[in-house]
């Protein structure tokens, strides 16, 4: 529906029909202290018993206001979703920081997991932010980031608003002031998500599963640990954010699962770009892109050897695991911890 | 000649935006200036003339910033067009939730960030609701999560804006801005342009210096809050 379609409703429908269909729109109301319209009335005939005075207040006036609640609506109603339709984005190569071309073509689909591997200063925040400004040729690398094979103007790389990318780092927090539920539902009601409930009890789920030490639902963000939060904020983008490309940036000694929670945002069909030198995270990854110079060297798919060394490079991390546990509990250390367990 | 209003609450990463937002639009050194307007003191001119930026100065003392803005930007704008520069910025810090300096026609800017908690976008007012685009600085440091809840409420307050993250200290994110930007019409006066909100009404007695409490001393333009009887 559009703008003047929400208008027409609201000059026509008595307010509290419209409110019981949208309730949403109570935010609205609640933002321009109009809480207390008179409900049985079409919103533009309740307006007119309120003081031009409060209105002015806002900047508004009675149209001002009718059309402000339309545009709102429009807003805040769930629509085809142009981010759903990602399917694949291509790195059409650029060049180095010496100016030679990179001579590359990179597609890479929903569902993959892409490492990016270089010494620091190599250039590996400048490719994640050429993905998240969908490059056209326009920044200093010369590279085009195309999305579905084809290339973006100008107004279609303003729609994505940003949307089209969330980020996850070391250095990220919580600074809410809520409860893991309440900060969940929060987040679903901001997402228009239909089935609140239900998505919010499996990103709880999946939280836990994730986080080496559990939590309750009645915990405040705040408070939770390292590895809990970034457990949280991984379930929360697996299931509730709307991006389809996820760029990770240094999650080493997080205290998660890494692998299980590369694993569930990889299933949810997003595409997932990891810079990391953490061995589990990089060979996790279906290929690697190695930056030197400001380029990409060169793309290197996931050997045989390499996924079969994954199971040992495992081992060890749980061992590191269990060390660290052993002397978070205050126990001494025997040399038969350092061998696999038998079970 | 290009110009651009840029305001938001203090520290929110105006002169973090606004630099890296320079730096992004190359631009020949010289050829864009800034015009700061502030209350008591500042050191933002430090960090732009650090940076090369030709920067004017200005305190609004016990005026309100508003109207201190208003009464001086078509000066600006002669500075700025007299200098020979393509672009100039404006920055000013929003007080009372009450300013909103921006002018019809004129590309308006709101940098917010998102520490200032998920409610800030709907208590801020007509600086946020007026503003064409609304930059979100600091994402850096919160989860995804919380940036989609700020982002939310931002688009309550001004469905119309376009929302745009950048890091104040990366510069992520500046690249988009200074694409969009280059929208900003070209002017050589703002006389006869308008305000898009009226300035705060500050015509009462204790605007002009009264210090004593009580209505003897209440003069002018006054709003009472009314008390309900329990
Ligand atoms: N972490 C982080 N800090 C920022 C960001 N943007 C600005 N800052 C910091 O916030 C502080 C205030 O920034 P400043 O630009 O002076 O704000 P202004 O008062 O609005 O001009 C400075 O210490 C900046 O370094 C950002 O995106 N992330
Ligand atoms: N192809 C390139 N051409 C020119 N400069 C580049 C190129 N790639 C990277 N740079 C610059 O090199 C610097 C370091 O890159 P950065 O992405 O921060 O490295 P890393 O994240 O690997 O530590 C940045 O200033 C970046 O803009
Ligand atoms: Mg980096
Ligand atoms: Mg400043
Ligand atoms: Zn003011
Ligand atoms: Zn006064």
């Amino acid at each position: 529906m559009t703008v003047n379609e929400f208008m027409m409703i609201l000059d026509s429908k008595p307010l509290a029909e419209v409110l019981k269909e949208y309730p949403i729109g109570w935010d609205f109301l609640a933002n321009f202290r109009l809480n207390n319209l008179a409900n049985e009335l079409p919103f533009s005939q309740a307006l007119l018993k309120v003081d031009d005075e409060a209105l002015a207040e806002f900047g508004l006036d009675r149209f001002g206001a009718l059309k402000s609640f339309g545009a709102f609506l429009e807003q805040f109603t769930p629509k085809e979703n142009p981010l759903e339709e990602v399917k694949s984005i291509t790195i059409s190569g650029g060049w180095n920081k010496s100016r030679t071309p990179e001579n590359i073509s990179l597609t890479i689909s929903a569902g993959e997991i892409i490492s990016i591997v270089g010494p620091t200063g190599s250039g590996k925040s400048r490719l994640l932010n050429d993905i998240e400004c969908l490059a056209q040729g326009d920044t200093l690398t010369g590279r085009r980031i195309l999305v579905n094979g084809a290339e973006l103007d100008d107004l279609q790389r303003f729609e994505m608003e940003g949307k089209l990318v969330a980020q996850l780092s070391q250095n990220m927090n919580f600074v809410m002031d809520l409860t893991v539920r309440e900060f969940l539902e929060m987040h679903a009601k901001c997402r228009l998500t239909p089935n609140v409930g239900e998505v919010v009890a499996i990103c709880f789920q999946r939280a836990n599963q994730l986080a080496g030490e559990k939590f309750s639902e009645d915990t405040l963000v705040t408070q939770l640990s390292g590895g809990q939060s970034r457990a949280l904020m991984i379930a929360d983008t697996a299931y509730m954010s709307d991006s389809p490309i996820i760029l990770i940036d240094e999650i080493e000694n997080a205290g998660i699962n890494r692998r299980q929670a590369i694993g569930l945002l990889a299933k949810r069909e997003k595409i997932i770009f990891v810079s990391t030198h953490d061995p589990l995270l990089a060979l996790s990854a279906h290929k690697r892109i190695i930056i030197k110079n400001g380029g990409i060297a060169k793309v290197i798919s996931i050997s045989e050897e390499e996924k079969e060394s994954l199971g040992v490079i495992e081992n060890l991390d749980n061992t590191m695991q269990r060390l660290r546990t052993a002397l978070r509990a205050g126990e001494l250390i025997h040399m038969k911890d350092l061998s696999e367990p038998s079970s | 000649m290009k110009l651009i209003t840029v305001a938001g609450p203090p520290s929110s990463g105006k002169t973090s935006v606004i630099l890296k937002l320079i730096e992004c639009m190359n631009c020949a050194k010289g050829s864009i200036g800034v015009v700061k307007f502030d209350c008591l003191t500042s050191f933002d001119n430090l960090s732009y003339e650090e940076a090369g930026i030709p920067v004017q100065t200005g305190f609004s003392g016990k005026i309100c910033p508003d109207h201190y803005f208003v009464s001086n930007i078509e000066d600006a704008v002669q500075w700025g067009v007299e200098s020979g520069f393509e672009l100039l910025i404006t920055e000013s810090a929003g007080l009372c939730n009450r300013c909103s300096p921006y002018i019809r026609g004129i590309l308006a800017v709101c940098v917010i960030d998102n520490l200032s908690g998920v409610n800030t976008p709907r208590k801020i007012g007509p600086m946020l609701k007026f503003a064409d685009i609304v930059v979100v600085t600091k994402g850096d440091i919160v989860s995804q999560a919380e940036r989609e809840v700020f982002a939310f409420n931002i688009r309550q307050v001004n469905s119309a804006a376009k929302v745009i993250f950048v890091n104040g200290i990366t510069g992520q994110g500046a690249f988009i801005l200074a694409k969009y930007l280059q929208q900003a019409v070209e002017i050589q006066s703002l006389t006869d342009t308008k305000l898009r909100f009226t300035t705060p009404a500050a015509v009462c007695s204790y605007c002009t210096g009264e210090t004593k409490i009580g209505a003897p001393y209440q003069m002018g333009m006054m709003k009472k809050m009314e008390f309900k009887n329990l």
